[in-house]
């Protein structure tokens, strides 16, 4: 045994830590049971596990039903127990595409395979062909938008006929594309010396700031016939696109701005003594800090504008939550509406989460020693 | 030069057609295609189906319009509107008719603009309330919370009728039914109400309807029907016309399946020879063919057909005709003769 043998001073090997503090069980304790108000917070912790994820388990999946053709085939084959999820099978594809035409539905499946493609070296850095493939995601709007509505060569769709998580992704993938740039010019300007320039900035972010989407939508989908000419027709899905791109870069503006004044005037005065010119210094020196320390408003701004795209039902355009509903007026579904909403949240939620940890990659790799 | 050309092009981009201003009739033979206002989605009236067509009462006439107008049924863009915004959608010119569970009233007639074409179910307001709260009468419903559709006249009924019985109810507004089923079976309101045709259907969509129940008042007189803008008597005369084909081909033994048999030659009766243009040329009246009617009817069948399919007996709707049945059957369905 160990204690039989003798060591000479400072040889004694490393033993390893008792086992009530290490492994498992150390870290249970240190955790979860270290003090009673610990312990007390811990067992009620595992109660409230206890009664909701089982039961959330079996809803979800051990008793739902997954074939069927109507919600009766699901009470018949569950009892009423669990989801539903042969109504979201039977409609998934019009979950996906909403009305588009089923023949052409290729051209959305080509879009949504181009969009990680195009996405892939903006996002990340060490991309390789990196030069080469940013050619093709400034080129992937033309590409998207000439597959999704057609001519030149394809049956035109009307974008009448856009639905479901395809439009939840073109408003929402146009709106933070375009919102950006537009947010940063309107946080320049509104920062510029040139009165005439500010002054419309401002006017102009202050009043979107000031009214609500739904206002916006409306006035994007109705108000707007009564001021253009009779006759006019005027795409209702690109003038969503204006509004919800103004609405997000109004938005961004005011978060780049934060950025903007967050860098000590040093660094102006600095780029100024370099004898750089406005653009330059912009370029070079203030908009890389500005936009590194906004990321996260940036970010937060483009998770709101994607869920906002939602508020478009208002206008009769069917997002998934849209479909969803529209879904449960059929006879044969009626009333399933936890499935609809359960299926939709999951769906945000994993484009939203997504988002929100690559800005925290982002900030990650960014990170170049002064963060707080 | 280039300036010229991309302006252009950036026009034909953003906008279609700029027609002069012709009547919607012609916009809509133009166009080709019919752009008719449903709702985002009532059961057995207007809702996509598995496949995303459009499927339900006021869809098959939607579609016979189209049928007449344009000759083929399927050319129909459905623009989905809530309680609020269908007029707006209709007056703005997004829609080119309002066929959504709309009632007729003197103030939609008159004060928004519109013009209402007829009736196509006659409905009322009634109220679907829990068995256990043991209330058998809506005079009981004193305090209780209603949900209530925002935008609608149910929404004014509700008003008027708790005040001319001295009671006083707490609104729970929706926006639009399914959300009304979702409060209601969530017990956030006691008391649902909506039209009698709509309570049958949420009734059924509950997990347990048998622990709930219709109350016996029905408090209004609900007439739905369909109505285009103001101020365009000839497209009114074209869609008020196929509405009374449809209705008056189930009095006169018109149906789906013998529509094209009783076409192809004049019969013995000269109703049905007018209305299908086997004598006379009633289509001409309305800037359409002899055989406007013959595609209305062809396309999803006469008024009862209609029913039948959509919310008959044998639909998980499953309502009666009742006063929706043809004068002839005792009903107050009725429409003006076509000569």
């Amino acid at each position: 045994m160990s204690d039989s043998r003798e060591y000479a001073v400072g040889t004694h090997p490393d033993l390893p830590p008792p086992l009530s503090t290490s492994g498992a069980i150390g870290w249970i304790r240190g955790n979860l049971l270290s003090s009673p108000t610990n312990i007390i917070l811990t067992v009620l912790s595992i109660y409230f596990l206890y009664k909701v994820v089982p039961p959330s388990l079996n809803w979800l999946f051990f008793d739902a039903t997954f074939n069927g053709d109507s919600r009766q085939d699901c009470r018949e084959a569950s009892n009423g127990a669990g989801a539903c999820w042969a109504f979201v099978k039977h409609r998934f594809h019009l979950f996906v595409y909403g009305f588009y035409p089923v023949e052409q539905r290729w051209r959305v499946d080509i879009s949504f395979i181009l969009l990680p493609l195009a996405l892939w070296p903006v996002l990340f850095d060490k991309v390789p062909y990196r030069k080469h493939l940013l050619k093709f995601s400034i080129a992937f709007p033309f590409i998207a938008g000439w597959l999704l509505i057609g001519g030149f060569g394809l049956t035109p769709v009307s974008t009448d006929y856009f639905g479901g998580f395809m439009l939840t992704l073109v408003i929402g993938v146009t709106g933070i594309v375009f919102s950006l740039p537009i947010g940063v010019a309107l946080a320049l300007g509104r920062q510029s010396n040139m009165p005439v320039l500010r002054v419309i900035c401002v006017t102009f972010i202050e009043f979107i700031r000031g009214v609500p989407l739904i206002t916006l939508l409306f006035v994007a989908s109705t108000m707007l016939n009564y001021f253009l000419p009779p006759g006019t027709q005027f795409n209702l899905l690109l003038r969503v696109l204006i509004m919800v791109t103004l609405f997000s870069a109004a938005y961004i503006a005011e978060v780049v701005r934060g950025g903007l004044q967050a860098i000590p005037k040093g660094q102006y005065e600095a780029a100024d003594s370099m004898g750089l010119k406005y653009w330059q210094s912009m370029q070079k020196i203030i908009l890389p800090q500005a936009l590194k320390i906004s990321i996260p408003g940036i970010v937060n701004t483009f998770i709101g504008l994607y869920k906002d795209t939602t508020l478009v039902i208002i206008i009769g355009l069917l997002d998934p939550l849209g479909i969803g509903r529209a879904s449960l007026a059929d006879t044969k579904w009626t009333g399933l509406t936890t499935e609809i909403y359960v299926f939709v949240a999951i769906f945000f939620f994993l484009s939203c989460f997504s988002m929100a940890r690559y800005s925290l990659y982002l900030e990650n790799k960014l990170h170049t020693g002064h963060k707080r | 030069m280039r300036v010229t050309q991309i302006a252009a092009v950036a026009a034909a981009l953003t906008m279609t057609t700029m027609t002069a201003q012709a009547g919607t009739l012609q916009d809509v033979q133009a166009r080709g295609e019919l752009n008719c206002v449903v709702s985002t989605g009532v059961a057995g009236f207007a809702a996509p189906d598995d496949n995303g067509q459009w499927s339900g009462f006021d869809v098959d006439f939607c579609r016979a319009t189209a049928a007449a107008v344009l000759g083929d049924g399927s050319k129909v863009k459905f623009v989905p509107s809530t309680g609020k915004t269908r007029f707006t959608l209709l007056n703005s010119g997004e829609g080119d008719i309002l066929y959504r569970n709309t009632t007729v009233t003197m103030s939609r007639d008159a004060d928004l603009k519109l013009t209402f074409l007829g009736v196509n179910y006659y409905d009322g307001q009634g109220f679907l309330i829990r068995k256990e709260l043991g209330i058998n009468s809506a005079k009981d419903l004193d305090g209780a919370s209603v949900c209530i559709q925002t935008g609608t006249t149910t929404e004014l009924n509700l008003a008027d009728y708790f005040r001319v019985n001295g009671m006083s109810y707490e609104p729970v507004p929706i926006e639009t039914n399914e959300e009304g089923i979702t409060q209601y079976s969530a017990n956030r309101c006691d008391v649902y109400t909506t039209d009698a045709s709509g309570l049958a259907s949420t009734r059924a969509a509950l997990d347990d309807p048998s622990a709930h129940m219709v109350l016996p008042e029905i408090i209004s007189k609900e007439p739905l029907g369909p109505a285009v803008r103001q101020g365009d008597d000839e497209w009114a005369d074209v869609t008020r016309w196929v509405l009374n084909a449809l209705i008056n081909a189930e009095t006169l033994g018109v149906t789906k399946a013998n529509v094209a048999e009783h076409a192809a030659a004049a019969g013995d009766n000269p109703s049905v020879n007018r209305m299908l243009g086997t004598e006379g040329d009633m289509g001409a009246m309305i800037g359409l063919d002899k055989q406007w009617a013959v595609r209305a009817i062809a396309h999803a069948g006469n008024y009862a057909e209609i029913f039948e399919a959509n919310v008959g007996p044998d639909t998980p709707l499953g309502l009666e005709r009742g006063i929706n049945a043809s004068w002839v059957d005792g009903g107050i369905l009725y429409a003006a003769p076509i000569r």
